[in-house]
């Protein structure tokens, strides 16, 4: 039994796992350009994400992801009724064929790379205005600056506000079951509801603190390795 | 034909004029220092030389080179080529703190080979790195060239900012209260390394607090007062015989 169970854990957890890494991997550069959008000189831009990062972070990333799964449908519906329905509406309804997982993944991008867009940009601008000055005698390009002399800086300082944020992803993507893709958590009711054994559930713990404990030990190995500046 | 010659040179904050035409003109291989009292636009002078400013209104020539015109919309790639004609010491030294005392000095030069523009006697990354090295010989600190600026004393990290502007090969050095941010018993060794470049007929504009310096080291002073040049002239006529009633005033809390 202790082995069957884990099998379906594990199948749960793969998905979990999957999640995680797709969200991970896109909001951290989506998030690099939120931030500078929102703290861009263009005020109308500047405004637009302030906007989108307030209403991303106002309402609950369920709410969320309900949205993302059923609005497109929702408008498919209303383009059906309309008689001449415009280029947007077709593209939007066109949405509405939506693969449950690509839309968990849309919901969950949006969501982090709000959140982590503020703390790129705590991170930015903690960075004295010396160091882009001194780059900028020197003759770099703007460029230049940002990748070879703060952002190594940004990264040490932003590392335990980020390691915060990505293990709360790890545990918030047993949210995705509300739309019915299939995750770790799921994986344990189902044995609470059809065999009406609890034990899996409680198990279900274990890959989470697993999965964590090991990104925890990564995190500390980082931070380690950028131990060697000051500043 | 001066070398380097700044002609009333304007520059407001809003509505505050902290530069209110400005104009001096000084020689190659000649030692200025501007003293003053703080809020009197020494540091903006300096800044509006390297474009961390820009002047409001003015003009700025440099071997008859027109560096800055206000009345000229530069694109951001010839600021860049133009600022090279001046380096910059800054009072809070502003080293990189995740790169090495050498790697500090390298990072620039290197990446300006790439951006294609040209310094004196530089043609590929190993012409940098002996440069650098020769440069950390010169302000005595080859043997701290693999520390990180954490590990330097305040002292020895501006001697790290000295060699890491001159590696440009600038022109003109520019010092803002290079030494100010410094315990005293530290501000001896960069003085020296800045008299040593004197010496090396290094053309250097230093902004400093330091009176003895200024009296010994510079050929010509600057005394500024509420953005205008107050008074100009060698070390002796300035600290000797002030003419003005602020150039007084000021010296005798100065030397007091």
């Amino acid at each position: 039994m202790f082995w069957e169970v884990t099998q379906t854990l594990l199948e749960g957890f793969a998905s979990t796992v999957k999640l995680f890494c797709v969200t991970l991997v896109a909001a951290l550069p989506l998030g690099l350009i939120i931030s500078f959008g929102s703290m861009s000189k263009f005020k109308p831009l500047k405004w637009l994400c302030k906007i989108f990062i307030w209403i991303i972070r106002g309402t609950p990333l369920v709410l969320q992801m309900i949205i993302v799964y059923y609005g497109p449908g929702l408008v498919a519906n209303w383009a059906q009724n309309m008689q001449n329905p415009n280029a947007i509406i077709t593209w939007l309804a066109s949405w509405s064929v939506f693969d449950r997982f690509v839309a968990v993944s849309v919901a969950f991008i949006i969501n982090y790379a709000c959140y982590f867009s503020e703390i790129f940009r705590g991170g930015i601008e903690s960075i004295p205005k010396g160091q882009y000055e001194a780059g900028q005698v020197l003759g770099m390009t703007k460029t230049q600056i940002f990748f070879k002399v703060v952002l190594m800086q940004v990264i040490k300082r932003i590392i335990p506000p980020m390691s915060n944020e990505i293990i709360t992803l790890v545990k918030d993507t047993s949210l995705a079951r509300v739309i019915s893709v299939y995750e770790l958590i799921w994986a344990g009711e189902k044995f609470m509801k059809l065999e009406g054994l609890l034990w899996p559930m409680f198990y279900t713990g274990a890959f989470y603190l697993i999965f964590c404990g090991v990104l925890t030990v990564l995190f500390n190995k980082l931070e380690k390795k950028l131990d060697y500046y000051r500043g | 034909m001066a070398f380097l010659e700044i002609k009333n040179l304007v520059k407001n904050f809003g509505a505050t004029e902290v530069l209110k035409g400005i104009n001096f003109s000084m020689e190659k291989g000649e030692v200025l220092a501007i003293i003053g009292s703080s809020g009197s636009g020494k540091t903006t002078l300096l800044r509006c030389l390297n474009y961390l400013e820009t002047a409001s209104s003015g003009e700025i020539e440099l071997d008859g080179e027109k560096i800055f015109d206000s009345d000229v919309q530069l694109s951001e790639r010839e600021i860049r080529e133009k600022r090279l004609h001046f380096g910059l010491v800054f009072q809070q030294f502003n080293l990189f703190p995740q790169y090495t005392a050498f790697e500090n000095i390298t990072l620039a030069p290197k990446l300006a080979l790439k951006n294609g523009i040209k310094t004196s006697g530089v043609s590929s990354a190993e012409d940098v790195e002996r440069i650098a090295l020769e440069l950390l010989e010169k302000v005595g600190l080859s043997d701290k060239k693999d520390f990180y600026p954490c590990q330097l004393s305040g002292g020895q990290q501006q001697r790290v900012a000295i060699a890491r502007a001159l590696a440009m090969s600038p022109d003109i050095l520019c010092f803002d209260e290079p030494t100010s941010a410094l315990d005293p018993e530290l501000t001896g060794e960069v003085l020296n390394v800045i008299r040593s470049l004197k010496s090396n007929d290094s053309t250097m504009i230093v902004v400093t607090h330091e009176m003895e310096f200024a009296k010994n080291v510079a050929d010509k002073v600057i005394f500024m007062a509420n953005g205008i040049i107050e008074e100009i002239g060698n070390p002796h006529e300035v600290f000797e015989n002030p003419k003005s009633e602020t150039l007084k005033a000021f010296l005798s809390k100065a030397l007091d």
